[in-house]
């Protein structure tokens, strides 16, 4: 048998050993011919893409190498860097807490908004990620109470009270329901109006309880007044929208008309024209003897700004539902009000989650604007105090760099979960 | 002798208007405009108060007055001694200038950004990731700051002086300072109108042809060149009328005296800065509206197409673009909508538009607020509602096209 | 509704009580507090220091008025200001009193309703060109790009100064002193032009001050001075009063140093009457008799607050040149306190 094998020499008995496939046909090489120069055109892209990224490198490379982190000006900056091309961080160093809380936060109780943006991002995290315990949704209920102690101070007692009589309102909400939704809307803001009218009397007497230093808003800046602005006008606006979108879809015609001509009037003009109106006119509508300060008439307009917006998100999300569902909500004869909150509100507002956290990113980077109308917040600061000061006169690509990182770093993270929120949402329909 | 007696006749109870649906809309409606006539009648008459006791008055006396102030960048003729309102069209049409051209811009690189995030080309993918995250995580304000700021940097009219200058003119005749971009400008001699009237005779001519090349394809089969025709169409009788009527149309390339560069068209720093910032800003969300929808079409569309033989770029141009199109265009409009609400922050760069000139000098010099941002909102809402109008349109036409 | 109670919350954290039309004095008094507009940020003047602590000669003079109502210095409310605000701020009553070098002119002073207590700085406008430029006149400006910042007067008055020289120029409009300064030395514009105090507050911060001129022009009158609601006549002679005391103050010499001394009783009435130890100044403008050495005793006498902020010991440099005494060939003359 063995002859016949060497007779035929063509046919081999053993496996050939495995062989590395052709240099070109692996690792690295096959990864850069697939993904980089596939054909010319990719070739020519990818040679001019890695040039710019080398000359990119290149040009700041030694610029943030060379930075200094501790002068205490920029004159000293340039004396020590000596003609060498270098960054001047040091302003960061010296005028972090002014970046950050602006200039009149006091300096000791820092503590205060970063305490209340820590509580912020516990209190969202029940709201975005349903898999939590809904008992976490406890903390997110106290937080308004807790985070406006916090920034602006004074005698826990009025957070005390608000919250007291948020309750009872809710209490008598749920029992005078029966009688009507609005009914019952109307008897629980009584209730609460009466609640803290008490409050307000025996205030006086309870002022020194757990007492925290009084900031007035005014004196709130930097990129703390910019997240203060964004979460504020965000979390106010969403009521409003959910009126304006219910209101643009209603089927009276006043109603009907003044939330679009609401909507779409707030929706074309730029947000720095009501800016403007909140800066140079609004103070001409209110009585003489009200004296609004700056920062309420600008929450009042953004509000306005982001919950047109935001009802034109919900909107969307409220025609995205079958029409079954409103029959059906009928067809079990519940009532307008009923058949809103039970029925279609939960399931457009789950829909609209997504748009809805995009106008609130859109929105928080909005904030900045309020820099035109002197206010002091992250580019506020920037542009005014900072630069006008003789020690940092011409610091700039440190500053900008800075406060789009601080930006990007937010704005990311959000848009990252919308994302994220984006794909859930989308199994759970198919 | 009736079959049937009538339902009886209901009378109407006020109860009805709370407790019967059909009337209680009108209940409804009804408090509500008496609450928002309330409402305004209450800020109506804080206003005449408030104006009252500060001893002003409205009055739009203001815009017939001469502005007294100049303005770098005109569409029109303007000068100082123009009225402010004459000063706030020089505005609107800055603004419009603006927001065109940024369009324009934007959809390109957004077009481009949008195409290479889903290149096969790892790198480019990856840029292109980067650009568009970046630029819409931080907001537009920071980015005009910082694209004036890198604009300022480029060389300056004096760096092209001297034996040895600095910085040199492209080409010759093109001039990039961070005072603006100086190009030439063409010069309109005796007898220009004929070229120019051959010239667009011409396009019209290379769309005819085109369109009858196209025909003959369909009808008979038989395939025309399409490239070099259209071309000599295009060129040669107006290079043609050009030289036989003795070169009627100069160039007047810019050039440095003075001061500056004389001569040419200038797009002043402010417009360029502004403009460019703009584009990239938007042209990252346009770059996200166009991604999504070359996503939004259906894989098997990509594969029929190969199958049919045609080559991938052939593919992206025939069958995917022409449908993802009805899928990025709304998107995209309502871009150029916050593109040109975003021009509002041409205050941030010194670009005179609207808010520059309405909103800023004439009312910082009358002190008239409340008319001068009154005019300035009424003006944007028009431009908005313009654009928004558009959409309308060409979505009621997509639409169409669907059913 | 748990929202809209943090709405309601707020409007009771951002509602001061005060009138915006009449009687600003007891509104001051009632709020303990002077709300006074400043500019966002100009060296010398007012500007926050690193602490958050205003500083600068328009600060000065909100300072000394708190001192002279109030009887503290620091019990004075900041609110920065732009050229757009600034008016809209002081006529719906958001600040009491305005000190942000703005010019003294007629139609502020009638059209818009306001009234200017005084002058406290002689400025006018003026031209810093780079050396290299060669440049020794305003009139051979023709055909340069100069930036300006806006919302002043600046802009109508270099329009009016081109055209009656009749030479061209291309504005370049600039929101902020900050911004201005890197286009102006990148050499996106020939020539910067603001009040000449501005300039030399720019220049001296440059990286090398000396390699730019302002030019011997100063075209425009200047006078910059706080401004108050008009209609409010008794809050106006406080605020013009407090200013002329610290001005009176220089000329007497009573400073921050021996004001103790000198209130002890001196042998001038004149002095006697400002400090309160003669005669019954300040009950004829609702205050105590004490109100102007607060006022004094708060940042010294014009000169010294001058001398601190701006003078020529300080970055910014400025001469006294106009802001001299009269007594010293300046124009600053307090009226006679009697």
């Amino acid at each position: 048998m063995s002859d016949m094998h060497s007779h035929l020499a063509f046919v081999r008995t053993e496996m050939l050993a495995q062989q590395e496939p052709p240099i070109k046909e692996k690792g690295i090489v096959k990864w850069a011919r697939s993904n980089l120069f596939s054909n010319w055109m990719n070739s020519v892209l990818t040679i001019v893409a890695f040039y710019l990224i080398v000359k990119l490198i290149f040009s700041a490379g030694p610029w943030f190498a060379n930075g200094l982190w501790d002068t205490s000006s920029l004159a000293q900056c340039r004396e020590v860097l000596d003609g060498v091309r270098g960054a001047c961080f040091s302003v960061l160093t010296e005028r972090w807490q002014q970046l950050l809380f602006g200039i009149a936060y006091p300096s000791d109780q820092y503590w205060r908004p970063t305490l209340a943006f820590v509580l912020m991002l516990v209190a969202a995290a029940p709201v975005l990620f349903v898999a939590l315990p809904r008992a976490m949704l406890v903390i997110t209920a106290l937080f308004p109470f807790v985070a406006y102690w916090l920034l602006w101070g004074g005698t826990i007692m009025t957070s005390v009270f608000l919250l007291i009589g948020v309750i009872v309102g809710y209490l008598v909400f749920t029992k005078a329901e029966r009688f009507g939704f609005v009914l019952g809307l109307a008897a629980g803001l009584i209730a609460a109006v009466v609640v803290w009218k008490i409050g307000g009397v025996i205030k006086p007497s309870v002022d020194g309880i757990m007492v925290l230093e009084p900031v007035a808003s005014r004196d709130m800046g930097g990129f703390m007044l910019n997240m203060m602005l964004g979460v504020v006008c965000i979390s106010l606006s969403l009521p409003i929208g959910i009126m304006l979108a219910l209101g643009r879809q209603s089927h009276m015609p006043i109603i009907k008309g003044i939330s679009v001509v609401f909507i779409e009037f707030i929706r074309g003009v730029p947000l720095i024209t009501l800016l403007f109106v909140a800066s140079v006119v609004l103070a001409y509508f209110f009585p003489p003897e009200t004296n609004m300060d700056l920062i309420l008439r600008v929450i009042i307009m953004i509000t306005m700004f982001s919950s047109a917006y935001i009802a034109e998100v919900i909107r969307g999300g409220l025609a995205a539902l079958p029409k079954g569902q409103y029959e059906a909500a009928d067809s079990l004869g519940l009532d307008y009000a009923q058949a809103m909150r039970l029925i279609i509100l939960p399931q457009a507002l789950k829909i609209s989650i997504p748009g809805i956290v995009n106008v609130a990113v859109g929105l928080f980077k909005d904030t900045t604007l309020v820099s035109v109308i002197s206010m002091f917040d992250l580019v506020g600061m920037i542009r005014g105090p900072i630069l006008a000061s003789t020690e940092w006169n011409g610091v700039y690509w440190e500053l900008y760099g800075f406060a789009a990182l601080l930006f990007f770093v937010t704005c990311y993270s959000i848009s990252q979960y919308s994302q994220w929120l984006e794909r859930q949402l989308r199994t759970d329909h198919r | 002798m009736t079959a049937y007696t009538d339902p009886p006749k209901e009378s109407f109870q006020l109860s009805q208007l709370i407790h019967d649906t059909r009337y209680r809309s009108y209940t409804f409606q009804f408090i509500a405009l008496v609450l928002l006539l309330f409402g305004l009648g209450y800020l109506t008459m804080n206003l005449i108060t408030n104006l009252r006791v500060a001893g002003l008055s409205i009055s739009y006396g203001f815009l017939g007055q001469p502005a007294g102030y100049d303005i770098n960048q005109s569409l029109i003729d303007y000068n100082n001694q123009d009225s402010h309102l004459r000063a706030s069209i020089v505005g609107v049409l800055n603004t419009l200038l603006v927001a065109f051209l940024g369009c324009i811009t934007a959809t390109i690189l957004g077009v481009f950004a949008g195409v290479g995030r889903l290149s096969k080309n790892w790198l480019i993918a990856k840029l292109m990731s980067v650009y568009v995250e970046a630029f819409r995580n931080v907001p537009v304000l920071i980015w005009i700051l910082i694209i004036s700021t890198i604009v300022t940097v480029m060389p300056s009219p004096r760096d092209f002086k001297g034996e040895t200058p600095d910085a040199e003119m492209l080409f010759g005749i093109i001039a990039f300072t961070n005072r603006g971009i100086y190009i030439p400008k063409p010069v309109w001699l005796e007898g220009s109108w004929v070229v120019v009237t051959v010239f667009i005779l011409s396009v019209i001519g290379v769309f005819a042809y085109r369109s009858y090349a196209k025909k003959l394809l369909f009808n008979t089969g038989k395939l025309l060149p399409m490239g070099w025709p259209s071309v000599a169409i295009l060129l040669v009788p107006s290079i043609l009328v050009y030289f036989i009527m003795g070169r009627p149309i100069g160039v007047e390339i810019p050039e440095l005296g003075g001061f500056n560069f004389k001569g040419g068209v200038a797009l002043q720093r402010p417009l360029i800065a502004l403009w460019l910032a703009l584009s990239v800003y938007t042209g990252a969300f346009i770059a996200e509206n166009v991604r999504a929808g070359i996503q939004a079409i259906n894989r098997g569309q990509t594969e029929a197409a190969a199958s049919l033989g045609l080559r991938p770029g052939r593919i992206m141009s025939l069958v995917i673009l022409p449908q993802a199109l009805r899928v990025i265009i709304p998107p995209v409009i309502s871009q150029y909508l916050n593109l040109t609400k975003n021009s509002s922050l041409a205050i941030a760069v010194g670009y005179m538009d609207l808010t520059g000139t309405l909103g800023g000098i004439t009312l910082n010099q009358t002190g008239r607020a409340i008319e001068c941002v009154l005019m300035l909102m009424l003006f944007y809402l028009l431009i908005s509602l313009s654009i928004s109008a558009i959409m309308n349109a060409y979505n009621n036409r997509v639409k169409l096209k669907e059913r | 509704m748990k929202k809209s109670v943090f709405l309601g919350a707020l409007t009771v954290a951002g509602l001061t009580a005060g009138a915006a039309a009449a009687a600003t004095l007891d509104d001051v008094k009632s709020r303990g507090k002077l709300n006074c507009g400043v500019t966002t940020g100009l060296v010398g003047f007012a500007a926050p220091d690193a602490n958050g602590e205003w500083q600068g000669f328009d600060v000065a003079v909100c300072r000394a008025v708190a001192a002279a109502v109030l009887g503290d210095p620091t019990a004075v409310e900041f609110v920065p200001t732009t050229g757009k605000t600034r008016f809209t701020a002081l006529a719906s009553g958001e600040i009491d009193l305005l000190a942000r070098n703005t010019t003294w002119t007629f139609s502020r002073d009638t059209d818009l309703k306001f009234d200017f207590v005084g002058v406290n700085y002689y400025d006018g406008q003026g031209f810093m060109v780079p050396k290299a430029l060669g440049v020794t006149s305003a009139k051979e400006l023709d055909g340069a790009t100069v930036c300006i910042q806006t919302g002043t007067t600046t802009e109508l008055n270099l329009a009016d100064f081109f055209r009656t020289n009749n030479i061209e120029y291309t504005p370049v409009p600039i929101e902020t002193n900050a911004e201005a300064q890197p286009l102006y030395l990148e050499g996106a514009c020939d020539v910067y032009t603001t009040d000449a105090s501005g300039l030399a507050a720019t220049r001296a911060a440059f990286e090398t001050p000396g390699d730019h001129v302002i030019l011997p022009e100063i075209i425009s009158k200047e006078p910059l001075g706080p401004l108050v609601r008009h209609g409010d006549n008794e809050w106006g002679d406080i605020a013009s009063w407090t200013l002329m005391a610290l001005i009176a103050a220089e000329e007497y010499g009573i400073t921050s140093a021996n004001i103790e001394e000198m209130s002890a009783g001196t042998n001038n009435p004149e002095i006697n009457r400002i400090l309160g130890t003669e005669g019954e100044l300040g009950a004829m403008i609702g205050l105590d008799a004490e109100w102007a050495k607060r006022a004094i005793a708060a940042g010294g006498n014009y000169g010294e607050i001058f001398a601190k902020n701006i003078g020529e010991e300080t970055p910014v440099g400025l001469a006294r040149g106009l802001n001299a005494q009269w007594t010293d060939g300046g124009l600053l003359y307090a009226p006679p306190f009697r």
